[in-house]
């Protein structure tokens, strides 16, 4: 569509891809924070001794764990290709370099203000909304400030119609306003205090807490991050995407049907059962949805599928694809109520926000940086395309490890908490549950420090990359880049 | 194609297409937050459910304060084991107080809506000193600091006076004696004047 116009437009416009360039290192700066503390927190559940109080306590960390990686990590990772896309497809620079620049540093203070009141114990206590009234508030200010650059930009635009991954950045940019405004509703103790009491308690706060905690995942972590799968997988493919109705029924179906799935985690709770029961409904129901995008992305590829086998690149974002469609199915089981009575307060939760964050999320985001580095720095390739493919492997493996640790651990624990013996009593002290977790929390270390390690490989090819590095061996004598498994394509077509 | 060009016109007008997602997403919420604000349908009354005490207060700051949530829920649910375990299932008006729910969503420690009462004080010091000492198995973190925390007496009543702006009913006097009801309940029975405050927060 319109991604292929811009192309030839490049003089016309200046883009601003400073300000990507800097949300594109943050992104890798926070990202290896992130994990590093998710490793660490892992491995403070099977070694208490890792707890370090009062400060490196898993209470005052996990909330550090979920922030760095949603909003520091993802969130920054957004930005820059929200930033990006933009701009190509709009054929537009952002609009008020100043106010570009002030999302950017501003965005920054926001995620050290909030990662320095978790250590020193100001929390709101609810989950991904931790940070307190006063983050909150400057929150507010650089994130109006975002939907502005992004709106203007779009209003500035040269291209008559909207391409469709600005749908999913633009309801990403507008619902997250709506949940962090609606869910951050609270009264500060005094304006010299950090404390802040909510408005609401008790079942009006979890149900307002999950509307706002769900969505945080179908807003943050879905929405923008399909803006990626629709921009750069045509892209690096070189193929439009494959149904452009599709694409419209997809959008505004997932937007309608989201914010609907809240309750869900509030199963056999207080909360009235017909909220209960619409949760789980339209939660369901999502998995349409959620799949119609999956196809669309994947068989974006059709006719194209042999690029599989060559770019490790490509391969990152329809892996990333294949973890969605997994996930989006998951989902949908553990909101049905039978399934969740098990579920619910076990590692299985754990596990599927995991195969989500790392396998969907993390590798389009992975995907999307190996084509925009080379992009933004001017770059033919990035520096190893074998190192992507290393990277690909060994985040894999880790994520395999993860989540297969915490299926078995999550339901065996909701097993054992449900068991009892012959006489009717219950099989299992709670403690004894605890005991039988230790291997797969050692097994979960594992998964997360491949993980962090993949990442880590990753970083490493783009410091070379920007450094104007290119590995020996993957270029051929005219210097454009060779593909990374030239080799085992040609002995298999040979064979 | 009809549907196609129609939508077309939401993506060449960018203002329209804001405006039409703005609708969209809001009307999930709107159906299901909106209706449980009529709280009579919601919340059962129960006997007995009253505030909490000033020093009750400041333990359930430090509870958010150190993340208890992230391993613990209050939030027994309406299930056989569940009720075995841990007692009756947990009630709407349990939680009426909390600004914000503790209900939590993962166990990596079992439930505490009902551990109250359940283990005596000096066994709590013990397990807060090192949680290992009394239950080896235990993957707690250690929180001995808390020994030497000193609460904010002086301060009090300004939590009680926000809390009673989202609704919680704090009555002039409790606000008052907030500071001196925390050092009173804290000094404990035998060595202070307890009736004025189990006059205030006398469970009913």
């Amino acid at each position: 569509m319109n991604t292929d116009t811009v192309t030839n437009s490049q003089e016309s416009v200046e883009y601003n891809y400073d300000v990507v360039k800097l949300f594109v290192i943050a992104t890798c700066f926070w990202g290896i924070i992130g994990m590093a503390v998710g490793v660490f927190i892992a491995l403070q559940m099977a070694f208490p001794a890792f707890n370090l109080e009062p400060y490196l306590t898993f209470g005052r960390l996990r909330p550090l764990h979920t922030s760095a990686v949603v909003f520091a990590f993802g969130g920054n990772a957004l930005f820059a290709t929200s930033y990006f896309v933009v701009q190509r497809t709009c054929r537009a620079r952002l609009w008020n370099d100043k106010l570009v620049s002030f999302t950017f540093w501003g965005y920054q203070a926001f995620i050290v203000i909030a990662a320095l009141g978790y250590v020193l114990g100001v929390t709101q206590a609810k989950e991904y909304a931790e940070p307190e009234w006063y983050a909150d508030i400057w929150l507010t200010i650089v994130w109006v400030s975002y939907l502005l650059v992004y709106m203007m930009t779009i209003v500035k635009r040269k291209e008559p119609h909207l391409y469709v991954a600005n749908w999913f950045f633009l309801s990403f940019i507008i619902t997250v306003a709506v949940l962090h405004l609606g869910n951050n509703i609270q009264i500060p103790v005094d304006w010299r205090f950090a404390k802040s009491y909510s408005a609401f308690s008790g079942v009006q706060s979890a149900m307002i807490q999950w509307w706002y905690g769900h969505n945080a995942v179908g807003f943050f972590l879905t929405s923008g991050f399909l803006g990626m799968v629709y921009y750069f997988i045509p892209k690096r493919a070189e193929r439009p995407v494959y149904s452009y109705r599709l694409s419209i029924i997809h959008f505004w179906s997932l937007i309608f049907i989201y914010i609907w799935a809240g309750p869900h985690h509030l199963h056999y709770t207080a909360l009235p059962d017909w909220a209960q029961t619409l949760g789980m409904t339209f939660s369901i129901i999502l998995w349409m949805p959620s799949w119609g995008g999956m196809i669309n992305g994947m068989m974006t590829l059709s006719g194209a599928w042999h690029k599989l086998q060559k770019d490790p690149v490509l391969r990152f974002m329809i892996v990333a694809l294949a973890f969605y469609g997994m996930s989006t199915f998951e989902g949908p089981l553990m909101s049905i109520r039978s399934v969740n009575a098990l579920s619910h307060y076990t590692d299985w939760t754990i596990g599927h926000v995991h195969s989500a964050a790392l396998g969907w999320v993390g590798f389009i985001t992975f995907g999307a940086l190996y084509y925009l580095i080379p992009v933004l720095w001017k770059r033919k390739e990035v520096y190893s395309l074998k190192l992507v493919n290393v990277h690909l492997w060994i985040a894999t493996i880790g994520i395999v490890l993860y989540i297969t640790a915490m299926w078995v651990s999550g339901i065996m624990q909701g097993l054992m908490w449900r068991a009892y013996d012959d006489l009717g009593f219950l099989s299992y002290s709670f403690v004894e549950t605890v005991v039988a977790m230790h291997p797969f929390y050692v097994i979960r270390v594992i998964g997360g420090l491949c993980f962090l390690a993949g990442a880590i490989i990753m970083v490493y090819n783009f410091y070379r990359t920007i450094k104007g590095d290119v590995r020996a061996g993957e270029v051929d004598k005219d210097g454009n880049p060779r593909e990374a498994q030239t080799t085992i394509t040609q002995t298999r077509i040979a064979g | 194609m009809n549907f196609v060009k129609k939508h077309g016109v939401l993506e060449r007008n960018s203002v329209l297409l804001l405006i039409g997602i703005i609708i969209v997403i809001l009307i999930g919420g709107i159906v299901e937050i909106i209706p449980l604000f009529r709280k009579e349908t919601v919340i059962e009354p129960v006997d007995g459910m009253r505030p909490y005490t000033p020093l009750e207060l400041t333990g359930y700051n430090i509870y958010i304060r150190e993340g208890c949530y992230n391993c613990h829920s209050q939030q027994i649910r309406a299930l056989r084991d569940e009720v075995v375990r841990y007692g009756h299932y947990s009630l709407a008006a349990e939680s009426m107080y909390d600004h914000p729910f503790q209900w939590g969503s993962k166990r990596t420690g079992p439930d505490l809506a009902r551990v109250g009462g359940k283990y005596s004080d000096e066994w709590h010091k013990g397990h807060m000193i090192n949680p290992r000492d009394l239950v080896p198995e235990s993957i707690m973190p250690t929180y001995s600091f808390l020994m030497n925390n000193e609460i904010d007496a002086h301060n009090m009543y300004r939590h009680l006076k926000a809390l009673r702006v989202v609704g919680v009913p704090y009555s002039d006097e409790t606000v008052e004696w907030a500071g001196k009801d925390a050092l009173v309940q804290a000094t404990g029975e035998p060595r202070v004047d307890t009736t004025g405050l189990l006059e205030r927060y006398e469970k009913k």
